[in-house]
């Protein structure tokens, strides 16, 4: 039955004579559609030779015709050379050995080119090669690629010719010459014998000239110290591999302290060896990498790090200099002192205090230890720059006392505290010349801004180490015709015709000795190494009571550091470097102000980190105080592990000039640089706004979770049987347990026959330094999202280093606290229990764990793949068709590692992600055995396929079998700490099948089942 | 076409006669000489020398006018020492030729050198030939064209003169009858045919089904062919006939495409490759008669030139001018990018012919696709193919085991895990 009931929408309705309901019920709208302003224009429709019927046919044509075109497909052209160079065969990978030092930075290296472009940075494994790639270092491949680099000579902005500069420039300096006025040349740090014979020639022909030498983070202080204690600058190669006990205070070495590049050194000492492993303490306010990596961290200021040192050399050499210790402290720095003295000739102490004092302490401990470590090592000449020159450079400048400044290879108006002044300064001078990469800060301040080359695209020759010698040599000629190194412009300025190729050669001569030049090009380095340091000798009970009364405690200590990503800044463009994140903090895109939890929750602060829906990490905005310098805007990180009382801030960022948009992120630490000293005192005022981060990892702790990260004491480890620390996950079958790795659902994978490949990752070595992370950027086209897309957990790294910080002092603490849960509710709740697990303790223990596809024997993402785009081969790799891959992302869903990574964009040619594969340049770094990508497509790690399949490939054409250390992957090559070791376990005698039969091995997440084909190696600390 | 072959093989005969005469009437040099003196010429000089034109030395067609016998003589046994000793004309000799230093012939006797010399005084034949051979090749081929379409035409005109005899016959046959006054017994009306297919349902339940079924095969066809070039064919910018090199010639595959046995490339020859042989070979010389000659001796000389250009090679100098053009090759073989295939894997380890892929190139005067480079078609070979792992040391375990595992000596890529996905996409 129908209902007579009315409804009505409004009251208006119950009046019947309203006119507006009439109004209402007559018209759709409410107002009239402007149909008038549209059609009512007579004129222009009437203009106007399309009418709407032409208009859909052309539409319609179009389509068609679209379609229609896109059956057919493209002419591809092929272009031979005319005349093919002998080396290269189109197809194969032509190496070189070269050696790299751009002032901050220093490798030696191997480069891989493809049809005459370089495509990645591999280690020089060479005797004789010492030093291997960093993070950064990797990534310079990509800032040759740089299409902002300065690309020919300007003059006042305005393009000029070579010959145009260079006839202003002789002018000048003639005339600086004929007025006697002072001639600068301001340079980084050359360590190049060639060049400095170069400079000194340079300088002989000019006498009013003067070398000044600039490091942007200055060692100053070390340098110092160990001149006035062996009379020349240079600082100690510490050789980390022969110490058992290892204490640092204030010094990062597993990062950027003193040039950095002692991992491979200290990883040598960590993995347990018949029982034994290193001991290291380390003293610190912020939290570093090799804070991490110690056995034992203190936390504490600078003031205290002082006061740490000088009981230490009271300890030691019997010094008797009063000192004023916090009583918390004083346990574990005599306890260290103790361990330190009785380890002798096998202990080392190492310090990143910038001051000489302290310096020379460090010094004197280690030549009263007779420290193997420190006695006959060799003299690192990777530092040079002196605060003192700099300082009357500065004064000169600004006084208008200098005639012409060269400014080579460093960026002074954004790296100096005061770069206004010094732009300003610049000015009062006759002429400025800035050799440079970018036109960058500097570069636009000079009267004259020329191109230079990149290493890749020069010739240079180093010495690293005194008595060391390595060529750096071109591989590709240079990319911008108008480009060229600063050699071969002092040639020019010094009235010398030939080229710096013939000058190098002709001087290389008597450090070749016994070699030949040509095997010196094609190795890269000549092995053994001349100067060694002695004990040292100066007077240095005055320096550790100086030291002591230096020490004066400030409200709140401002540390300033370098970060593993960007260090000085020098790369600010390179995306994979801005993407990197941090492997402390897990932020990329970002520097940022890392504050202790008690200091950010103080009344007077009140700074918060929290989460948004999206996973996003925000943080509150600080203004910084350094002696009436603000910096403003400065995002805060909450950092467990950061002494009370002091704050971290990274050098770097905050660079505007020949940037990228999208590199344009952060604040320029330099701008507190006061006197170069990395300590500051300073004033936080909280701010209005919050930061948003683009963090990579939201679970800060393991939640007591011992079977992600298994972890024992070298005690337990060496009393008692693997099964006590390492862990074998447990099932019930019928009834009785069983190993879970025993029970399967499914029939396994014969993986007898041929290779069988398995990564192992030794938790132990690993230093989270981030090699990997972009060697595999560079090997497989990963591409960079920007900080947005990381900021919705978009990150495409195909292999990321976990970073977990321990929520009780330990993770042993974690997992008993866990194991003690009673209940839901109370003390021993499991509720409220986790809750306190999420946070990290005030000083954590810290561990990395690289996490890439684990290869799982099975897998459950290529179970679930409905279209079979993800398949198991025999050689245990699990493949990846991508373009059998229509994107459900079921496979992600299904993994339980999360090493899957989805294309939401397209990421190259698409003018939104602006990054290196948006520009002809920045393709150039692609490597052509590996696929680009496209929207909508699954990727992951593919244990380097295209790596191991050429090396079969080799090997079957040569008709040989593949020797152990063959297979690589571009992770396990770019590992320089050995924490990764790839190849093939059915051949038992190799490595990685021995590390699998290893105690210490176990695989992620075992429990589930998945057999994965990476191992992971039980960390081990001794404490 | 008959008469013009007629003049010219007449103009042909008067001119051969003429040289015949002119040769007996210019030279004391016999025929058998000159036969003799073909052969080392071609053993040892050719390579540097040519009768016409200048290549690395000068055109030698009547040298022994230019100079004197004994000269020629001593110069060929050792033309530095005459050099040296600053006889004037083996010095200008020297220095025109870019001071190419020609090797000594001492193992020469005066004889060998006099027989050189008679088949370097023959008098030059005369060009007509070429132009005959391709007249009578046009009219070849368009011959035989003519004749299918004579043969077609003649019978459609049969068949339209039968039809319209038919209807002439029927409609005389309407007329006679009219005349006679017979009736023309009108048709009853039956129903047409559509309608009764139409009525039939179950005859148009089976046409549909029909329909859409080859409907989907045809769609199915056309898809399945979109991105297949098989017998991609395209212009070239530079004509150039694998009939000729690898045919006639029988150069090596991998001569050229040198880059197979080490690299994923087989690599397009660059051009300093084709000049090792095109230094000499300035001009076409082909047979004409031969099978493998499709075009005139002008065209392929043409192409030749074309190289030379590219590369920057001055013909009459002999030189390299330095300005070069590179070649844009029209690329024929296009796998898409998300395939890895690697040309040594094949060439190198497998010990594939070329062939098996690219079909008998040495038969193609234009190069084409021969295979659909399909990935069914990468399958199945390597589902057919043994792999060949005799004498490599690297099979030497796995092949035992793999023996092993199913039980046979002989094993397919397949079996080796060459149908992978991850082995070619990654």
């Amino acid at each position: 039955m129908s209902s007579n009931k009315k409804y009505w929408k409004s009251v208006e309705e119950l009046n019947e004579n309203s006119s507006i309901v009439e109004t209402l019920r007559n018209n759709e709208f409410v107002e009239a559609i402007p149909t008038d302003e549209f059609l009512g224009d007579e004129s222009t429709l009437a203009a106007s030779s399309t009418t709407r019927r032409d208009f859909l046919k052309y539409v319609g044509f179009s389509t068609a015709a679209a379609s229609l075109v896109a059956c057919e497909g493209p002419v591809i052209k092929s272009i031979p050379y005319v005349v093919q160079p002998e080396q290269i065969i189109p197809g194969v990978a032509d190496y070189y050995a070269t050696s790299m030092f751009d002032g901050f930075d220093f490798a030696n290296l191997l480069v891989k080119t493809r049809e005459g472009r370089p495509i990645k940075i591999e280690n020089n494994t060479l005797e004789g090669a010492q030093y291997a790639a960093n993070a950064r270092v990797h990534a310079s491949i990509l800032s040759l690629y740089d299409s902002m680099r300065l690309k020919e000579p300007k003059m006042q902005g305005k393009n000029a010719s070579w010959s145009t500069v260079n006839t202003k420039v002789k002018e000048s300096l003639a005339e600086a010459k004929a007025e006697g006025k002072q001639v600068v040349l301001l340079t980084n740090t050359l360590a190049s014998p060639s060049t400095e014979k170069l400079v000194g020639e340079f300088i002989a022909s000019n006498p009013t000239a003067k070398h000044v030498i600039y490091d942007a983070v200055s060692s100053s202080a070390a340098l110092d110290a160990f001149q006035t204690a062996y009379g020349e600058r240079g600082l100690v190669d510490y050789d980390f591999s022969k110490a058992e006990t290892i204490v640092g205070i204030g010094a990062d070495f597993l990062g950027d302290w003193q040039g950095g590049s002692y991992d491979s050194g200290y990883a040598k000492g960590r993995v347990p060896k018949n029982g034994k492993m290193s001991k290291h303490f380390q003293f610190e306010s912020n939290m570093t990498l090799a804070g991490a990596a110690a056995d034992k961290r203190v936390a504490m200021t600078v003031a205290q790090q002082k006061m740490a040192l000088v009981h230490m050399y009271n300890v030691i050499s019997g010094g008797n200099v009063a000192i004023a210790l916090d009583k918390q402290f004083e346990a574990e720095v005599s306890k260290a002192a103790q361990q330190l003295k009785a380890s002798g000739s096998k202990g080392l102490l190492v310090s990143g205090i910038e001051d000489k004092n302290a310096q020379l302490l460090v010094l004197a401990i280690n030549s009263a230890l007779n420290s193997e470590a420190f006695i006959g090592a060799g003299i690192r000449q990777i530092r040079k720059g002196s605060n003192e020159m700099m300082t009357q450079f500065l004064a000169d400048l600004n006084a208008g006392a200098v005639h012409t400044v060269i400014i080579s290879g460093v960026n002074p108006a954004y790296s100096l505290p005061n770069a206004k002044s010094f732009a300003d300064g610049l000015k009062k001078a006759k002429l400025s010349v800035s050799v440079s990469l970018k036109e960058d800060e500097t570069a636009l301040a000079s009267t004259i801004a020329l191109g230079t080359t990149h290493y890749l695209e020069s010739w240079n020759d180093l010495a690293l180490v005194k008595g060391s010698y390595a060529l750096t040599q071109p591989t590709i000629n240079p990319l911008f015709k108008q480009t060229k190194q600063l050699q071969e412009i002092l040639l020019e300025w010094t009235g010398n015709k030939t080229s710096y190729y013939d000058y190098l050669k002709s001087n290389s001569a008597m450090y070749t000795v016994g070699s030949s030049w040509n095997k010196v090009v094609h190795d890269g380095v000549i092995a053994g190494m001349g100067a060694q340091v002695t004990t040292a000798s100066a007077d240095f009970g005055s320096a550790a009571s100086a030291l002591s009364q230096s020490a004066a405690k400030v409200a709140m200590e401002l540390v300033l550091y370098t970060k593993t990503g960007l260090g000085d800044g020098q790369q600010a463009n390179n995306p994979w470097l801005q993407e990197f994140p941090d492997p402390i903090t897990r932020v990329s895109w970002d520097n940022y102000l890392t504050i202790s939890k008690a200091d950010a929750e103080s009344s007077q602060l009140g700074l918060v980190n929290y989460n948004v829906a999206n996973g996003g990490l925000n943080g509150s905005y600080v203004t910084l105080t350094v002696d009436g310098m603000k910096l403003e805007n400065v995002p805060v990180i909450i950092q467990p592990g950061q002494a009370v009382g002091t704050v971290g801030l990274a050098f770097g960022y905050g660079k505007k000039a020949a940037l990228k948009e999208e590199m344009q992120v952060g604040v320029n630490a330099y701008g507190l640089y006061k006197n170069f000293n990395n300590v500051q005192s300073v004033t936080i005022e909280k701010t209005a706004g919050d930061h948003e981060f683009a963090c990579v990892q939201l679970q800060k702790t393991l939640m007591g979770r011992g079977d992600i990260i298994k972890e024992t004491t070298l005690e337990i480890f060496n009393t008692k049987d693997a099964k006590d620390w390492n862990l074998q996950p447990m099932v019930s079958l019928d009834h009785n347990p069983v190993k879970a790795v025993e029970v399967d659902l499914w029939t396994s994978f014969d993986s007898s026959v041929g290779h069988h490949f398995n990564l192992s990752v030794d938790l132990n070595a690993c230093t989270g330094c981030g090699a990997c992370v972009i060697a595999c950027h560079a090997e497989n086209n990963v591409p960079v999202v920007g900080k947005s897309e990381i900021r919705r957990s978009r990150d495409m790294h195909w292999l990321r280093i976990d970073r977990y910080y321990s929520s009780e002092t330990t993770f042993e603490g974690d997992n008993k606290k866990k194991d003690d849960f009673d209940g839901l509710f109370g003390d021993k709740g499991s509720l409220g229990g986790f809750g306190e697990m999420e946070h990290a303790s005030d000083n954590p223990q810290v561990a990395f764990q690289p996490v890439m596809c684990q290869h799982c024997n099975h897998a459950p993402c290529e179970t679930v793949c409905p279209v079979a785009a993800t398949s198991h081969s025999r050689q245990g790799q699990n493949h990846m068709a991508y373009n059998r891959c229509v994107g459900t992302r079921y496979c992600a869903n299904n993994c339980p590692y999360k090493v899957r990574r989805f294309n939401w964009f397209l990421y190259n040619k698409n003018n939104e992600f602006d990054y290196h594969m948006n520009d002809d340049l920045g393709r150039m770094v692609l490597n052509p055995d590996v696929n680009v990508r496209s929207r909508g497509v699954m990727e992951k790690c593919s244990m380097c396929i295209q790596m191991t399949q050429s090396t079969i490939l080799a090997a079957k054409r040569e008709g040989r079998m593949i020797k152990d250390g063959e297979f690589q992957t571009a992770c396990s090559a770019a590992c320089s700490s050995g924490a990764m070791v790839f190849g093939d376990v059915n051949d038992k005698e190799s490595k990685v099948a021995k590390l699998l039969e290893d105690d210490r091995m176990y695989h992620l997440l075992e429990h589930v089942g998945t057999k994965p084909n990476v191992q992971y190696h039980v960390k081990v600390r001794n404490t | 076409m008959k008469n013009v072959g007629n003049h010219n093989s007449i103009s042909r005969i008067v001119l051969l006669s003429l040289a015949f005469m002119l040769t007996f009437t210019a030279s004391s040099y016999s025929q058998d000489d000159a036969a003799a003196g073909k052969a080392l010429f071609n053993a040892n000089c050719a390579a540097c020398h040519k009768l016409d034109a200048k290549m690395t030395g000068p055109a030698l067609r009547n040298i022994s006018e230019r100079h004197s016998n004994d000269w020629l003589k001593s110069w060929v046994k050792n033309s530095q020492a005459m050099v040296k000793s600053g006889d004037a004309a083996a010095v200008k000799l020297f220095e025109e030729n870019n001071k190419a230093i020609m090797p000594s012939y001492p193992q020469f006797s005066d004889a060998d050198i006099d027989n050189i010399l008679a088949y370097t005084s023959e008098p030059l034949p005369v060009a007509t030939a070429p132009e005959v051979g391709a007249g009578s090749q046009a009219g070849a081929s368009s011959d035989s064209g003519i004749s299918n379409v004579v043969i077609l035409g003649a019978l459609a005109l049969v068949m339209g003169i039968l039809v319209i005899m038919l209807f002439l016959v029927s409609s005389v046959l309407n007329k006679i009858a009219k005349a006679n006054g017979m009736e023309v017994l009108a048709k009853e009306k039956t129903l047409p045919i559509w309608k009764a297919y139409a009525k039939n349902q179950f005859l148009v339940l089976v046409t549909a089904i029909f329909l859409l079924l080859s409907g989907a095969w045809v769609v199915y066809g056309f898809l399945m062919q979109v991105g297949v070039d098989q017998d991609y064919a395209p212009l070239q910018p530079i004509h150039y006939s694998h009939k000729i090199h690898a045919g006639e010639n029988g150069i090596d595959c991998k001569y050229c495409h040198s880059s197979a046995r080490t690299s994923k490339h087989s690599g397009i020859p660059s051009l300093n490759v084709c000049m090792n042989c095109h230094k000499s070979v300035s001009e076409f010389s082909g047979d004409k008669d031969s099978t493998y000659v499709e075009y005139t001796k002008e065209f392929y000389t043409a192409e030749i030139q074309k190289l030379y250009d590219a590369v920057g090679w001055d013909k009459e100098k002999q030189m390299y001018t330095g300005k070069t053009k590179p070649v844009k090759w029209v690329r024929i073989h296009n796998l898409p990018d998300h395939v890895y295939f690697n040309h040594s894997q094949h060439v190198t380890v497998g010990g594939i012919e070329c062939q098996k892929c690219h079909g008998p190139v040495e038969g193609y005067e234009i190069m084409k696709q021969f295979a659909p480079l399909t990935m069914g078609w990468c399958i199945n070979c390597h589902r057919e193919t043994n792999v060949k792992m005799e004498g490599n040391a690297y099979y030497e375990n796995i092949h035992a085991e793999l023996a092993k595992k199913y039980g046979k000596d002989k094993l397919t890529a397949a079996e080796m895990g060459g149908i992978e996905c991850g082995k070619c996409h990654y």
